[in-house]
């Protein structure tokens, strides 16, 4: 089968030749497979923003590949790319328009994959859609339809970016630590929702995540960051038995080692 | 009386110019001071055609087009010459200048006296139908007849043109394409997740604001027989302050409430103006002044009288409070004694 997301030795450097010179990625290779949920975790800087960024088409690699469904995607602008990458960021506010209705809002999602035209943006058709699709968050949001979203809490606004990142099933979804923001609480019923939507519409997950609890509860595959670099990557069989210890005893463990040939090459 | 009705008149034609800052200002989120330029470019072009012996509705069309050309060209500047939306907004505003001098031939003034405008068409049309006799026999009835103005037409005719602009504006606001161009203002980052090109979203909306207030330029040309080439300083504002009043006085609950508001603004500001000039205080060149200082007060007061009222609520509560803990301190002291 073909893979679904390639990156093929993606190089990125920040303010390269200056003091401030930090690298961003250096040599990412990965794969996932079509229905893959990947999990990926690491210290700040590490470059799992990065990552995301480089995927999505915020930013451009220096070097490398990036190929989706085996088609390379590295001269399609952002927006051009968003029609087969749904993402939601780390930010509630970041994902919907606050001064639009829910219904407007879940319409302009849902024009996600097509020319935009002319045509009314909400038909009695597309409405009895979206009144579906939001009954599905269980959040009562479908009584406050043509409510404005920045009246919404944090919690609702990101369960509807989720919802409409989601409803028309794109071919890569990006996760953003995009529970980060919430308290406990809502932090769950997100998790929770993305576990249900992600295995209902079988997507291809990229999940950043600080949480290393979360890390291992969901998803098939877990990749660690360090410096740019994909340090560890754990299959769905050694997944399984994957503990917050043990993440943190490999993580030691190499990045130790990583720190006595820093300081062997010095010495 | 006579200055309240031009102040109608004028107010529903000024009010297709606020339109147009209303789509640039709120709907883009974009401080667009092209205004200045294309609202003399419309003027001028239709002017222009008019004295050259064009058909005055094909030269206000004429005008409308050139406005979304400059509309398109600051849009461009901003998004592709990732200059910040004022300074862009100013530079196209200053080029204008002397574009529109080219179109008036290297003069500052075009008079449109005896030539046929769009209005004396209008009038035309509207004497043969004889609703003016009606209307002005039914002031006379209930007390009003003192000072009635020549013709009706102009106003009514232009209030069903305004009204038209408005819906079909609410109806473009409705459209896909509409609900991407209000994403853009409002978040960005959101509808560039959702696969809009927010850059040629900016295009076509600075282009549509501003082909409405050429049309409104050409218009007022038109109704005031001359184009001047000073005839846009201070527009912006103007825009922006019918805006500001409409919103602050008719709320903005949907778009259809909001483009409605607009409308009102700008008929409302007129009336303020033509009320403030009666003052014999003020001379007609302190107009500016007056608009900058309506501006001024209805962006200040709203909030002064907000804080206001968020005062009187705190000190009502401490007082409440006071009272509150008043009488626990009795009931407590009445236990200790009963004890």
């Amino acid at each position: 089968m073909k893979k679904l997301l390639q990156l093929k030795s993606v190089h990125k450097i920040f303010n390269e030749g200056t003091p401030d010179e930090k690298i961003g990625l250096s040599n990412i290779q990965l794969e996932l497979e079509p229905g893959d949920f990947v999990t990926v975790i690491g210290s700040n800087g590490a470059g799992k923003s990065t990552l995301m960024n480089v995927v999505s088409g915020v930013l451009y690699p220096d070097m490398g590949e990036l190929l989706i469904k085996g088609k390379n995607v590295l001269n399609l602008p952002e927006h051009k790319r968003s029609r087969f990458i749904g993402r939601v960021f780390q930010d509630p506010m970041a994902g919907t328009a606050p001064t639009m209705t829910i219904e407007e809002n879940l319409a302009m999602a849902y024009a996600r994959n097509k020319r935009r035209s002319l045509k009314r943006g909400i038909t009695k058709k597309s409405k009895e859609f979206f009144q579906e699709a939001v009954k599905s968050l269980h959040l009562g949001l479908e009584n406050r339809f043509t409510a404005k979203v920045g009246l919404l809490s944090g919690g609702e606004r990101q369960a509807l970016s989720l919802l409409m990142a989601t409803f028309t099933e794109p071919d890569i979804l990006l996760l953003d630590e995009h529970t980060a923001a919430l308290d406990p609480s809502r932090a769950a019923l997100i998790t929770d929702l993305t576990k249900e939507i992600v295995s209902k519409h079988r997507l291809t997950t990229l999940m950043v995540t600080h949480n290393m609890q979360q890390a291992i509860d969901l998803g098939n595959r877990l990749i660690m960051m360090d410096k740019g670099q994909i340090i560890l990557d754990v299959d769905e069989e050694n997944k399984k038995q994957l503990t917050v210890e043990r993440l943190l005893e490999e993580f030691q463990r190499i990045r130790g080692e990583k720190m006595a040939s820093d300081r062997a090459l010095l010495s | 009386m006579f200055a309240l009705f031009s102040a109608l008149e004028s107010g529903v034609i000024y009010a297709i110019m606020a339109l147009g800052v209303y789509l640039s200002f709120r709907i883009l989120d974009f401080p667009d001071l092209t205004v200045d330029g294309s609202f003399v470019t419309g003027a001028a072009i239709s002017a222009t055609l008019i004295v050259h012996g064009q058909n005055p509705f094909l030269a206000t069309i004429a005008g409308m087009l050139a406005g979304f050309i400059a509309g398109c060209l600051t849009g461009i500047l901003h998004t592709k010459g990732k200059i910040n939306p004022l300074l862009s907004g100013i530079l196209m505003m200053i080029a204008l200048y002397s574009i529109n001098l080219r179109i008036m031939d290297q003069r500052s003034n075009v008079p449109l006296l005896g030539e046929d405008t769009s209005f004396t068409l209008i009038t035309g049309f509207w004497q043969k139908l004889g609703i003016d006799g009606a209307v002005n026999n039914l002031f006379t009835a209930i007390g009003l007849g003192g000072s009635l103005p020549k013709t009706w037409g102009i106003f009514f005719i232009m209030a069903i043109v305004t009204l038209l602009i408005k819906f079909a504006t609410d109806w473009f606001l409705r459209t896909e394409v509409g609900l991407a161009i209000r994403a853009t203002g409002d978040n960005k980052r959101m509808i560039r997740s959702f696969s809009a090109n927010t850059d040629s979203l900016t295009v076509l909306g600075l282009g549509l604001s501003n082909a409405l207030v050429a049309f409104a330029g050409a218009l007022i040309a038109q109704y005031g027989g001359f184009a001047d080439v000073g005839m846009g300083i201070g527009m912006i504002i103007i825009g922006l302050a019918s805006v500001i009043i409409g919103e602050a006085l008719f709320g903005t609950k949907s778009i259809g409430r909001a483009t409605l508001a607009v409308i009102l603004g700008a008929v409302v500001y007129r009336i303020i103006i033509a009320f403030a000039l009666q003052i014999e205080f003020f001379e007609t060149g302190d107009l500016k002044l007056i608009t900058a200082l309506i501006v001024v007060c209805s962006l200040v007061l709203p909030k002064l009288l907000d804080a206001r009222k968020e005062q009187a609520r705190k000190a009502k509560r401490r007082q409440l409070h006071r009272q509150a803990l008043e009488r626990k301190g009795e009931e407590i002291a009445a236990t200790k004694i009963s004890s």
